[in-house]
C-alpha cells in the first residue's frame, strides 16, 4: 500500500448537475483497479479528469507525489485506452502505435524498435502496414493498447475497452489484457459497467454510484460484503429483508425479527444494538432448499416456504420461493447425476435453509436499489 | 443484362444534360480556336494554326501567372482561414451551428455584382474603409487601395470563403473529435494534435474546397474587372476582351481552352494516381 496515485476529493459538475462527488481513492503500484458502476454513475468522468480531458472543480491528483491536477493531458504520465479506440484511420497500424513517441521527439531508429517491440507483444506485427479500418474489433483493441503502453506511461486508464467486443472476444481480450499487465506491470485504472470484466481482472474495485464512491475493496469483499444496498445489488443477485435487532446470542450473533416469518440469526460484525433497523441480504446461492426439515445444527436458520417458480439452468436451478409473504430468489448448483433424483416441483412445500455467516447486514439501504434486483414482477407477487 | 439495360435509362437524362450543355459546347469553343476570324467578329470558312500562335504573346505569360498566383493564394488564404472555423462549428452546438451557417450563407441573398460594387465603394478614395485607416493613419490620403492585385485578392477571398467553409465543415462535422483526445493523450500539443490529427481527418473536405475555390477564381472575371485595373489583369479579362471589344471569337476560344486544360490537366492527374493507388492497395490486402 504505498499510496502511488491519489485522488482526492474530486468533484466535478456539468451545468450544475454533479458527475462526481467528493471521489477519493489510491491505486498502489501496478495493481489493476477497476472502477465499476451503471452508466451516468460518474466512473468515465473521473477516467477522464484523470487523463486530464476534463478539470476537476475541486480536489487533487498526485501521482508518486507530484501534483498533477493542473497538467494538460500531453504533459501527464498517462495514457489512455479509449472506448471506441480512437485509432488515427488516416495512419497505418506502425504509425499509430509509433505516434506518442514521435510527438516525444525520440529518434527515429529508437521508435522502429520500439514499436515493433509493442506490435509483437500485442501479436500484430504482420498487420503493421494496414490501416485502421482493415482490421477486425479485437485486433484495433490491440493496437490501441500497444499505442497507449509505448509512452511507459506510469498509469494506464482504459474506458470499457471491451464493450464494443461480442462476447466471445471479450472473455479472449480479457485474458489477454491480464498477460499484457503480467508483462508491462504497470497500474491499470479500468472502467467498465459490467462486473463479470471487474471482478475478474482487478486487484481492488470502486464501485461508484450517482458520481460517488460507494466502496473500495478486492472483489471477494464486495461481493461477500457489500457496504450498501446499492453495492450489493448491483453486484450478482442479492435477498433483501428489512429488519430489527431483537436480541443478542453470544457475542457475535444477533436475533433479528423480520416481518411474517420467524425471527433469525445472523452475524453481527457491525455490533449492532437491540432495535435497530438493519437490511439483511442473502446471497441465492447461499440459501439450502429441500424437502425434509434439515436437521438443526447451531446458527443454522430455516424457513419453511412454497415454490412458485423454477428455473431449469442445466448447472444449477433458480427458484423463486414464497416465506411469509417474502419471495426470495435461491439458486441451487447441481453436483450430482440430476436424473436420479427426485426434482422439486411447482407449488412443493419446501424448507429453505442458511447459515447465520452467509447473511450479510447493511445499514446502507435504498428502497431503489431492490430496483436493480431480478425481482418477479409485481402482479405476479404472493396471492 | 437487364440491370445494365436500368442502370443506362437512370443515367441517361443527366447524361444527355451533361454532353448537351456541356461536353458539346465545350467541344465547339475548342473548335472556333482552330477557325478564322472575319473581320466584322464572326467565324470564318477553314481551318488554321495561327490563332494558337497568335496567344504566345509576350504579355500573356505574365496575365497567365498572375492568374495563377492569385487563384492559388486566394485558395490558400480560403482554406487558412476556413479550416479553423470549420473545427469551430463542428464543435458548436446543433442549434447555435445552424445560426452561424445561416450567417455564412446570409451574404448569397445580396447579389453578388452589388457586393463587389459595395468593396469598390468601401475602397474607393472617398469610401469610409479607406477614410478611417487613413484617420487611423494606416495608409497615406495619397494610398490606392482600388485597382490592384491586393484589392482583387481581397475581394476574391471574401468572395469564395463561404465556398471553402461548407465543405470543410462537412467534413469536420463527421469528424471523430475523440482522436484530439487520443492525440493529446499521446502527447501532441494543442497545435500538434491539430495539425496531425484534424488536418488528414478533413483531407477529403480540404480538396473539395481547393476545387470549388480554385476552379471559379481561375475564371474569375467581374472582380478583376470592378475592383482591379489594367495591372491586374486575369485571364478571365481577357477572354472578355476579345469577345466583347476586339470581337476575335478564335482567340477568345483559345484562351478558354487553355485555362480548361489547366483545370482539367491536374483533375486527370489525381484521377489517374487515385486509380493507380487504390490497385496497389488492393494488391496489397
Amino acid at each position: 500500500m504505498d499510496g502511488f496515485i491519489e485522488l482526492r476529493g474530486i468533484r466535478k459538475r456539468f451545468q450544475g448537475v454533479p458527475a462526481v462527488n467528493d471521489a477519493s481513492l489510491t491505486l498502489n503500484r501496478g495493481e489493476v483497479f477497476s472502477l465499476l458502476g451503471p452508466s451516468g454513475c460518474g466512473k468515465t468522468t473521473l477516467l477522464r479528469i484523470l487523463g486530464g480531458f476534463e478539470t476537476p472543480d475541486a480536489g487533487r491528483i498526485i501521482i508518486n507525489g507530484q501534483d498533477i491536477t493542473d497538467l494538460p493531458p500531453n504533459k501527464r504520465p498517462i495514457n489512455t485506452v479509449f472506448q471506441n479506440y480512437a485509432l488515427f484511420p488516416h495512419l497505418c497500424l506502425w504509425d499509430n502505435v509509433g505516434f506518442g513517441l514521435k510527438m516525444a521527439g525520440k529518434p527515429r531508429k529508437f521508435i522502429d524498435q520500439e514499436v515493433e517491440r509493442m506490435l509483437d507483444l500485442v501479436d500484430l506485427l504482420d498487420h503493421a502496414d494496414k490501416k485502421p479500418h482493415q482490421i477486425s474489433g479485437g485486433q484495433k483493441q490491440r493496437v490501441a493498447i500497444a499505442r497507449a503502453l509505448i509512452n511507459k506511461p506510469q498509469l494506464l486508464l482504459l474506458d470499457e475497452p471491451l464493450a464494443a467486443l461480442d462476447l466471445k472476444l471479450r472473455q479472449r481480450m480479457l485474458l489477454e489484457l491480464d498477460r499484457i499487465h503480467d508483462e508491462v506491470g504497470i497500474t491499470f485504472l479500468y472502467v467498465t459497467h459490467d462486473q463479470g470484466e471487474a471482478m475478474s481482472l482487478s486487484d481492488r474495485i470502486a464501485v461508484m454510484n450517482q458520481g460517488r464512491i460507494e466502496q473500495i475493496a478486492r472483489p471477494m469483499e464486495v461481493y461477500e460484503a457489500p457496504s450498501s444496498s446499492f453495492v450489493a445489488a448491483f453486484i450478482g443477485d442479492t435477498n433483501f429483508f428489512k429488519a430489527h435487532v431483537s436480541g443478542s446470542v453470544g457475542e457475535d450473533y444477533s436475533t433479528l425479527a423480520i416481518e411474517g416469518v420467524p425471527s433469525v440469526l445472523a452475524y453481527n460484525d457491525k455490533k449492532l444494538q437491540r432495535g435497530q433497523q438493519v437490511y439483511l441480504s442473502i446471497r441465492p446461492e447461499k440459501f439450502r432448499i429441500q424437502r425434509e426439515k434439515p436437521a438443526p445444527t447451531e446458527h443454522l436458520n430455516m424457513l419453511k416456504g412454497k415454490v412458485l417458480d423454477i428455473i431449469y439452468l442445466g448447472s444449477n436451478t433458480k427458484f423463486r420461493v414464497e416465506c411469509g409473504g417474502h419471495v426470495l430468489m435461491i439458486t441451487q448448483q447441481h453436483a450430482r447425476f440430476m436424473l436420479d433424483t427426485t426434482p422439486l416441483t411447482w407449488e412443493e412445500e419446501v424448507w429453505v435453509s442458511w447459515n447465520a455467516d452467509d447473511g450479510y447486514m447493511l445499514q446502507r439501504y435504498e428502497e431503489a436499489d431492490a430496483r436493480l434486483l431480478d425481482l418477479p414482477n409485481e402482479e405476479e407477487s404472493v396471492p | 443484362m437487364s440491370r445494365k439495360w436500368r442502370e443506362w435509362t437512370i443515367t441517361l437524362p443527366s447524361m444527355g444534360w451533361l454532353v448537351f450543355f456541356f461536353v458539346i459546347p465545350t467541344l465547339l469553343v475548342c473548335g472556333i480556336a482552330f477557325k478564322n476570324r472575319t473581320i466584322n467578329g464572326g467565324i470564318g470558312e477553314g481551318w488554321t494554326l495561327d490563332t494558337w500562335l497568335n496567344v504566345i504573346q509576350p504579355s500573356y505569360p505574365l496575365v497567365v501567372w498572375r492568374t495563377l498566383w492569385l487563384s492559388g493564394l486566394t485558395t490558400l488564404i480560403c482554406l487558412f482561414f476556413s479550416i479553423p472555423v470549420s473545427y469551430w462549428l463542428a464543435r458548436l452546438s446543433k442549434e447555435a451551428r445552424n445560426w452561424m451557417l445561416l450567417l455564412i450563407i446570409l451574404p448569397f441573398w445580396t447579389n453578388f455584382l452589388i457586393r463587389v460594387f459595395a468593396w469598390w465603394s468601401l475602397l474607393h478614395s472617398q469610401g469610409w474603409l479607406k477614410q478611417a485607416l487613413v484617420w487611423l493613419g494606416l495608409a497615406s490620403p495619397e494610398a490606392q487601395l482600388l485597382y490592384n492585385e491586393w484589392a482583387v485578392l481581397l475581394v476574391l477571398v471574401y468572395t469564395y470563403i463561404p465556398f471553402a467553409i461548407l465543405p470543410l465543415f462537412a467534413s469536420a462535422e463527421k469528424f471523430d473529435f475523440s482522436l484530439l483526445d487520443a492525440a493529446r493523450d499521446l502527447g501532441a500539443g494543442k497545435l500538434r494534435a491539430f495539425v496531425s490529427v484534424f488536418i488528414p481527418g478533413i483531407s477529403q473536405g480540404m480538396i473539395t474546397a481547393f476545387v470549388v475555390v480554385f476552379i471559379p477564381v481561375l475564371g474569375s472575371y467581374a472582380i478583376p474587372d470592378i475592383v482591379g485595373g489594367p495591372t491586374s489583369e486575369m485571364i478571365g479579362n481577357k477572354i472578355a476582351q476579345n469577345v466583347f471589344v476586339d470581337r476575335n471569337l478564335p482567340h477568345a476560344s483559345a484562351l478558354a481552352t487553355l485555362l480548361a486544360l489547366v483545370v482539367l490537366l491536374p483533375v486527370l492527374y489525381s484521377i489517374f494516381t487515385q486509380r493507380r493507388q487504390k490497385r496497389s492497395t488492393g494488391r496489397r490486402s
